[in-house]
Formats: C-alpha cells, structure tokens, sequence
C-alpha cells in the first residue's frame, strides 16, 4: 500500500495490499494465538460486531426518533449518552455522547484531526475519508470547501460550528429533518439518514430520495 | 508531540475523494479485520491504555506515518506496545517463531467476555478535586507547549484565544495518562473562531476543540 497516485498524499486503501504485508498480519495473529495472548473466537467476534451489528443504521433510528418524539429529541440534546443507552446503545467510543443539531442558522460538522474519534456505538466504525489526512487537515481550516466537495453548499448566513474530537467526547450530528416528511413514520424517515449527514458533511436526503411506498 | 498525525491545518494533502457511501464496506482487506480486532483484543490484556495506544501510532516517522494507510499504522502500534510491554520480542516479531513465554497470569478475554468489555466501555470520568479555574465565557488562550510525550492539545489552536463554551467536568488527562499516571483534569470545549487560528476574514465558521485545564491560560 505504498503506490503514491500522481501527488496526492491521499489514503491508500483502494489499491490492493502488498503480500509482505498480508503475510506479516498474519505471522502476527500466529503468534499471539500460539502465545495464548489472544482467543481467535474473541477475534472474530470483535470482527462480527463491528462488521455486522454496530453501524450507522444505529444512529438511522436515534434520529429518526428524534424528528417524530419532542420529548425524545429534548432528552437527547440534554444526555445523549442516557437517551441511546435506553435504546440499547452503549459501549466503547461512545461512553461520552453529544448530539449536536443542525437548524437554519447552524450547521455543524464533526472531524478528528489528531487520529479518527468518532461515536462508534450509533455510527459503527468511520469510512476511509474520515480518516484520511486531507480531511483530518482541512476541516477545520476550510470546511466550507470540504463541505462543497461532498455536494453540500451552505448560505453565508450558516454558522459552519466543525467540533475537532480532542477528547473523549463524542459528537453525533442530529441533521434537519427534509422538507414534506412531517407526516412520514419513524420506520420510513430512518432511509433518508445517512452515515455522512450525522457527520455532518452532508444534510439528510430529500424526501424524494426515499422508496416509494404507501403511506 | 508534534508528530505526523498533528494534522489540522496542514496543507498539500490534495482533496479527500471519498467512496459513495452506500458502496464503502466496513474493511477494505481481510488484513485490515485482522489488525482491527488484534488491536482490539491485545488492548483488552490490560497492559495499556488508549492514550498509550494513540502514542504508540503517532510516534512513528512522520513520513511514515502519512505513508502509511489507516490500519497500517495500527498494525505499526500495536507492534510496538506489544515489544515494549514485553508480551513479544523483536526476534519473535522478525521470525514470528515463539521464543519465550505465554499469556502467564494475563487474563485473556473469550469472545464473550470481549464482547461485553466492548459493550461496557471505558468512560473518562473522574471525581474532581478543586474547582476549575475558568467559566463559561471566559476568554482563553491555548498555550504554546511543545512536549515529546502525547498531548491531546493540536499543534493549530497553540497561541489561539477563544472562549469556553462548557466544562465536561473531570477527565482522565491524557498527558499523564499516556505514561501510566491516571489522574483527572477539568476539561472544557473551546470555541475559536476561524479568524482566531487562521489569521484568515471572518467566514462566519469556528472550531470547537475539547482542551484540558492545563493546556490553557487566562487572557487579561
């Protein structure tokens, strides 16, 4: 993974892996079985889980649940850790929870430029560009020029608030709710949520963007 | 430490392209599972903390650091904390033959057991002593430290003024924390505006950085 594609410092993770490197990872798991310093059950149950159960169809609900219940969204701006834990959301990377909202005059947009913190329990484990260095660079000096390169262009009347995760505070953006969904169900709006509109680099999908189905 | 993986701010890293959403998966590689779940699992021995966890990539060569893809450089520190808390030595990593040892009295998690210490967590907060030295409002001033250790403090609000926003009360500092010392310190989110860190016209955005008390001064 070491091919430079013309001058961009970008990720690498598209091209295929040298076979030193998947020998290597492999020596290594070797090694710490016959050690007994790791259980390969357990291996493949961390893989499983964050592969298959944990991901950003958790946060899909959390949201969705937040544009049809008041009182829900009020308890989730207030304790957000409390109100997903009542949802069956709680563990590693998300211990600290915030929900952050977008509204007319405020956008808000989550990045860590020290490494790749991000709220596992609602959002699973972050994509490849979340990661990446240009991005861990440059959203915080020029989110408006990331925001348009993912398609999102914002008035100058929008505060753009980018919250750097520094600590162990986790940040989960609760975007608008799409115009002409008010009467939708919880079940229907949770398609229009995506993994990059909680983070905040995009806004939640229209309300033509859903299936059709009846109402 | 002022390292490769500092990055806010930096520049000539070219545009972000990312994959369409509905088409990324969750690994890219069987590899990428692999140190994923091997970084998971040894961290669950107990024989370090997150904060020596992020040490260990970050102290890398910059360049390889940025060289580097996302799980390479967890693989590089998971190999590094692995030699350095004695579980594996140098030889047995080059010839990934066993040398010496075992687990001996390490408590080493089933599938079970691992996936309970996922779902249970790690939470930072710590009963404080005394009481924080700023407010909500107050205007604050990043301080310039230039350490070797792990700092949680990025190298782009260093000399910035801006204004707490909130204090999240005591947390474990990751300071002292990434050398073994578990010990709280107030932390707070700061507000900056962009024209505080980037000298640049006001272009109606801010940052919010969580910083802990020692990173921070007071403004007259």
């Amino acid at each position: 993974m070491h091919s430079h594609d013309g001058d961009h410092g970008h990720s690498h993770d598209h091209t295929e892996p040298p076979p030193e490197l998947e020998l290597k990872v492999k020596a290594l798991e070797s090694l710490l079985v016959e050690k007994g310093l790791v259980n390969p059950d357990a291996l493949n149950a961390i893989i499983d889980n964050y592969e298959h159960k944990v991901g950003p169809q958790n946060g899909a609900i959390v949201v969705a649940k937040a544009w049809v219940d008041a009182s829900f969204k009020e308890a989730l701006l207030a304790d957000a850790t409390a109100a997903v834990s009542e949802l069956g959301y709680f563990g590693r990377q998300g211990e600290h929870l915030r929900v952050v909202e977008n509204t007319d005059g405020t956008h808000n947009l989550v990045v860590c430029t020290l490494c790749s913190c991000y709220p596992w329990t609602v959002l699973g484990l972050p994509p490849t560009w979340y990661k990446s260095a240009p991005y861990r660079a440059r959203a915080v000096s020029e989110p408006r020029q990331v925001l348009a390169e993912f398609g999102t262009f914002l008035p100058g009347s929008t505060k753009v608030r980018v919250w750097d995760s520094t600590s162990e505070m986790r940040y989960l953006v609760l975007p608008q709710q799409p115009a002409g969904t008010q009467q939708w169900t919880e079940e229907r709006l949770r398609c229009l949520v995506t993994r990059n509109s909680m983070i905040g680099v995009e806004l939640a999908k229209p309300a033509d963007a859903a299936p059709e189905q009846d109402q | 430490m002022k390292g490769g993986h500092d990055l806010g701010g930096r520049q000539g890293l070219g545009p972000i392209s990312p994959e369409p959403e509905a088409e990324e998966p969750v690994f890219h590689a069987d590899w990428e599972r692999r140190v994923f779940a091997m970084t998971l699992a040894t961290g669950m021995l107990g024989q370090w903390n997150i904060d020596e966890s992020r040490f260990a990539r970050e102290s890398q060569h910059p360049a390889d650091y940025l060289r580097n893809s996302y799980y390479e450089n967890w693989l590089a520190g998971i190999q590094n904390l692995l030699v350095k808390k004695g579980l594996l030595t140098e030889g047995e990593l080059a010839s990934a033959c066993m040398i010496k040892g075992g687990a001996g009295e390490l408590r080493v998690p089933n599938s079970e057991e691992a996936i309970k210490i996922l779902g249970t967590g790690g939470p930072t907060l710590m009963p404080s002593d005394g009481a924080p030295e700023f407010n909500v409002g107050d205007a604050v001033r990043a301080k310039k430290i230039h350490t070797r250790g792990h700092s949680r403090l990025p190298t782009y609000a260093q000399g910035s003024v801006g204004e707490i926003e909130e204090n999240y009360g005591c947390h474990v500092y990751p300071d002292k924390n990434s050398a073994g010392e578990h010990i709280g310190e107030f932390l707070y989110r700061v507000r900056f505006s962009s024209a505080s860190l980037w000298g640049s016209r006001d272009d109606n955005s801010e940052v919010l950085i969580d910083l802990w008390q020692p990173y921070l001064e007071s403004v007259e």
